[in-house]
C-alpha cells in the first residue's frame, strides 16, 4: 500500500517531468544536429540538372565555367540525367510544348528536389505573353528560387543558389513534406485552373492588349 | 504553275528561298501565299504571290514536287495560316503539336495570347506525351518500323497521339 503511493508520488511529482524534459531535449538537440549535418552536405553537393532553353542558358553557362564558377558551391558535377540530379535549373523561357517535357525530369528526379527558376519567361512568361508560352514555370512544377533578371547575370544566379542554400539549411529532417513527391492532380494540373488563370494573368505594359481579337 | 519560272530556258529560278504567306488587316484585301525565288545562274530574285479569298477555302498547290525544300515551308504556312497545300506529301503541323486545337495563330483573327484560358493551355500541354512526338506518317519511321521494339510498334497503331483537331 505505502509502495504504490510511493510510485504515485514518484510518477506525479516534477522531478519525472524534469527528466522526460531533458530526454526530449536530447532528443531535438540529436535531430537538429543530424538535420544541420544532413542539411550541410545537401546544401554543399548540389548537382544541378539545367534545363536551358534560351539566353539565360547562356548565363547559366557563364555561371558554370571558370570565372564565376559555381562548382566553389559544390555544384561541381552538372548532371545531365535527371535521377541523379537535386535541383532543377530551369534557364530560359518555356513554350506549352516544353511543359510536359520539364514536368517528366522534375517528375524523375528523386525527392528532395529543389527548383530554380532563372530568368523572367521562366519565372512569369517575360516579355511572351502570347499563345505559345508558359506563363511561368510554377504553373508546372512548384518552384523554390525565383531569379528575376532579363537575363540574369552569373552573380544572379549564384545569389539564388545561395538563397538555395540557406532555404536548406532551414529544412527539417522531420518535415513529411521533404520526402513526398507532388504529383498531378486528377484534371492533370498542379495547381486549382484559377489560381493558373490568375497568376498567368498579364502585367505591365501588355494589360493593354486584350484575349479577344 | 511555277514549273515555268523554274524550267524556262532564261529564266532557270531553281531555288526556292522561302515559301510565307501574309493576311492583311484590312480584310478586304486577300492572304497572300508568297514565293520567294532565286535563279542561282543568273543571280535574280522573284517573288510570286498568290491570292487566296480568307473566307474561302485556303487551298494551293503544292510545289514539292518542284523544290523539295518547300515541304517544311508549306508546312510551316499550313501550321501558322491554315493554306492547304494539294499534293503535299505529308501536310501536318510543324511547330505547334499535331493535336493543336486553338486554330492557326498568325491569323488576323487569332487572339495573340490564345483562344483557351491559360489554365486550359496548360491543362492540354501537360496531357500531351511527349514521346508520342513522331507519327507513322513519317517517312523515316514508316521504313523502320518492322525493327522497332514491340510496345513503341503498339503505342504507334494505338495512334497516342491523342485526338487530332480535325480528325473528325
Amino acid at each position: 500500500m505505502k509502495r504504490v503511493l510511493e510510485t504515485k508520488e514518484v510518477s506525479g511529482s516534477p522531478n519525472w517531468l524534469t527528466t522526460r524534459f531533458e530526454e526530449l531535449i536530447k532528443w531535438v538537440l540529436q535531430v537538429t544536429r543530424v538535420d544541420k549535418a544532413v542539411n550541410w552536405s545537401r546544401a554543399n553537393s548540389l548537382w544541378p540538372m539545367p534545363f536551358g532553353t534560351a539566353c539565360c542558358a547562356i548565363e547559366f553557362m557563364a555561371t558554370a565555367a571558370s570565372r564565376f564558377d559555381f562548382a566553389r558551391f559544390g555544384m561541381e558535377r552538372q548532371a545531365f540525367s535527371p535521377r541523379q540530379a537535386d535541383v532543377l535549373i530551369c534557364a530560359g523561357r518555356l513554350p506549352f510544348k516544353l511543359a510536359p517535357v520539364i514536368r517528366r525530369i522534375y517528375d524523375q528526379m528523386p525527392q528532395p528536389k529543389w527548383v530554380i527558376s532563372m530568368g523572367a519567361c521562366a519565372s512569369t512568361g517575360g516579355i511572351f505573353d502570347n499563345y505559345a508560352m508558359v506563363q511561368g514555370i510554377d504553373t508546372i512544377v512548384p518552384v523554390d528560387v525565383y531569379v528575376p533578371g532579363c537575363p540574369p547575370r552569373p552573380e544572379g544566379l549564384l545569389y539564388g543558389v545561395l538563397l538555395l542554400h540557406k532555404k536548406i539549411k532551414g529544412e527539417s529532417l522531420l518535415d513529411p513534406a521533404l520526402r513526398q513527391e507532388q504529383p498531378l492532380d486528377e484534371r492533370g494540373l498542379r495547381l486549382p485552373p484559377e489560381t493558373i488563370d490568375e497568376i498567368s494573368e498579364p502585367f505591365g505594359n501588355s494589360v493593354h492588349q486584350f484575349r479577344s481579337a | 504553275m511555277l514549273s515555268w519560272p523554274r524550267d524556262t530556258p532564261g529564266q532557270q529560278y531553281d531555288y526556292l528561298v522561302d515559301v510565307t504567306a501574309v493576311e492583311y488587316r484590312d480584310r478586304e484585301r486577300p492572304l497572300e501565299v508568297a514565293y520567294q525565288l532565286r535563279s542561282l545562274e543568273r543571280r535574280v530574285d522573284l517573288r510570286v504571290k498568290v491570292e487566296l479569298d480568307p473566307r474561302g477555302d485556303l487551298t494551293v498547290d503544292s510545289v514539292v514536287p518542284l523544290w523539295r525544300g518547300a515541304n517544311w515551308l508549306e508546312r510551316e504556312v499550313y501550321d501558322m495560316f491554315g493554306v492547304t497545300f494539294r499534293g503535299h506529301p505529308d501536310l501536318r503541323r510543324i511547330l505547334m503539336w499535331e493535336t493543336y486545337a486553338e486554330g492557326y495563330p498568325l491569323r488576323k483573327d487569332f487572339p495573340l495570347r490564345g483562344r483557351f484560358s491559360r489554365a486550359e493551355q496548360v491543362r492540354q500541354a501537360l496531357t500531351a506525351n511527349p514521346e508520342a512526338h513522331y507519327s507513322m506518317e513519317e517517312l523515316s519511321i514508316a521504313d523502320g518500323f518492322a525493327e522497332l521494339p514491340e510496345d513503341m510498334k503498339e503505342r504507334l497503331r494505338r495512334g497516342e497521339r491523342g485526338k487530332l483537331p480535325h480528325s473528325e
